[in-house]
């Protein structure tokens, strides 16, 4: 039984608490029943071994210990794969881990070598859709940033962001949306350079007795890099010079640098 | 002798025989004998018995997101310690490294001072809800493996986690960095326990000068694999 503390008085209501646990609970469940009922009909994609021998670990990881080796011409099902580890069964219902390497030694049941899709470079020029998080100064406030880009061609690409700017003074929500030009997509490290407009919400905070909450528009200019990492991610930096159209008599301008990662798929 | 001779003659027969009919068709002899197939059209030399085979493969599961739940005790600077609930979400990019985003509720307590003053309050019980939410980026440290008794083992590892995020607190959003650690205990292939350690950074102002506070965070996860 939970006894009231003497030190803190319980603010959590109990109902909040018991809608959390079967929130919870349903969503384990929920993700747990469906696995055991797909694993009986589920069909697996099958290979053949045809290097002299395919090693499998007991995690999808380099160091975990090879404990099982299967010989070549022997066949195994792929049941899963985590990064670019490859869970296998053999027919005697031994279960491991394979990584990509040996994987794409081995062949299709019609004697075709086997394509494991992989995300590289000509993916990160060509990928239609890019989801990222970035996170920076804003004129001197926190920013954090998440964004969805799409590519109209290799060359540019359109993108809606949504910040959330947290400062000393001030925190606010901005919204808007870009239009991207990369010169040379096809580079490592290809940079950028951005147009845009959209809205800005400030409401000062809570402990400064003045101010009232502006909603104002924004346009923007910037620069920067997206730089392939590895498989479907890439970093990303920028800088862009903001000009908020406020009703006062001046426009006010601020700067903002940010660094993050995405993913484009 | 003889004997010898008639092979020497039958060998030699053979051979003038067999190269005759090799270079039959070469000097145009034997014509009559082609093979009928020269009626029909060429198409249909070769008729294929065998049916070719669509292979269509079944794509391969891929696993690499993880999302679930956790509960613990949150220990809010100045305001005591209580419960704490979330939901968390990662993607799995290498063996290695991972990215991840958690959100969660505690309820801030009383401040000694407002226990001992009696009935002043520093602030409403809507302020008091602690929410936040992060993004990180995790390292996975130590894989190893677990071992029940003899015949079971299980996989785990250590990871390591920072990131950056926003609490909303005693009124205002704050910016909040966090880092921790914790520990994934793989029940299956795709379930996972986890046991979490935070420390959550963030300025605040509410008893007179600003100051930064650490809100230290354990909890109890479960994660499933899809």
């Amino acid at each position: 039984m939970l006894e009231p503390s003497t030190t803190t008085i319980p603010l959590t209501s109990r109902r909040s608490a018991v809608s959390w646990c079967a929130c919870l609970v349903a969503l384990v469940l929920l993700a747990i029943a469906p696995g055991h009922a797909e694993a009986a009909d589920e069909t697996f994609r099958t290979v053949a071994v045809a290097d002299p021998y395919l090693e499998m670990h007991t995690g999808p990881g380099r160091g975990y210990p090879i404990f099982h080796v299967v010989d070549r011409g022997e066949s195994v099902e792929i049941t899963m794969q985590r990064t670019d580890w490859y869970q296998v069964r053999t027919g005697s219902g031994v279960e491991g881990w394979v990584d990509r390497a040996q994987m794409e030694l081995t062949l299709q049941p019609d004697g075709q070598e086997v394509n494991f899709e992989q995300a590289d470079m000509d993916d990160f020029t060509n990928a239609k859709w890019e989801v990222g998080i970035l996170a920076g100064d804003f004129g001197g406030a926190n920013i954090i940033s998440l964004y969805t880009g799409y590519s109209l061609n290799p060359h540019v690409s359109v993108e809606v962001w949504g910040s959330q700017i947290l400062g000393n003074f001030s925190n606010g929500w901005m919204g808007s949306v870009n239009v991207v030009h990369e010169t040379w997509p096809d580079w490592r490290v290809s940079p950028f350079f951005t147009l845009g407009a959209g809205v800005i919400h400030t409401s000062p905070k809570s402990t400064i007795i003045q101010g009232e909450d502006r909603n104002d528009q924004v346009g923007h200019v910037g620069a920067g890099v997206r730089v392939y990492a590895t498989r479907r991610f890439s970093l990303r930096a920028e800088y862009k010079s903001y000009v908020v159209f406020t009703s006062r008599d001046d426009n006010e301008e601020v700067e903002e640098w940010k660094l993050g990662f995405a993913f484009f798929f | 002798m003889e004997i010898r001779f008639r092979v020497l003659f039958l060998i030699i027969a053979l051979v003038t025989m067999s190269g005759c009919a090799a270079t039959k068709n070469l000097f145009g002899f034997g014509q009559e004998e082609a093979p009928p197939l020269s009626a029909e059209p060429a198409g249909q030399v070769i008729d294929p018995e065998v049916e070719r085979r669509e292979i269509k493969e079944p794509k391969i599961d891929r696993e690499d997101f993880e999302v679930g739940g956790f509960v613990g005790i949150m220990s809010i600077e100045d305001f005591g310690t209580s419960t704490v609930y979330g939901a968390r979400i990662a993607y799995h990019v290498t063996e290695g490294f991972f990215v991840e985003g958690t959100v969660g509720q505690s309820e801030a307590g009383l401040t000694s001072f407002e226990q001992l003053s009696g009935g002043a309050r520093l602030m409403d019980d809507d302020e008091r809800t602690f929410t936040y939410y992060n993004l990180n980026v995790g390292y996975n440290i130590l894989p190893g493996e677990g071992f029940v008794g003899e015949g079971r083992a299980y996989n785990t590892n250590f990871y390591l986690t920072a990131g950056l995020g926003s609490t909303t607190f005693a009124g205002d959003d704050r910016f909040t960095v966090n880092f921790g650690g914790g520990f994934r205990f793989l029940f299956t292939d795709s379930v996972a326990f986890h046991v979490d350690f935070r420390d959550h950074l963030l300025d605040i102002d509410i008893l007179g000068e600003e100051k930064t506070v650490h809100n230290l965070e354990a909890h109890l996860g479960v994660t499933v694999f899809f």
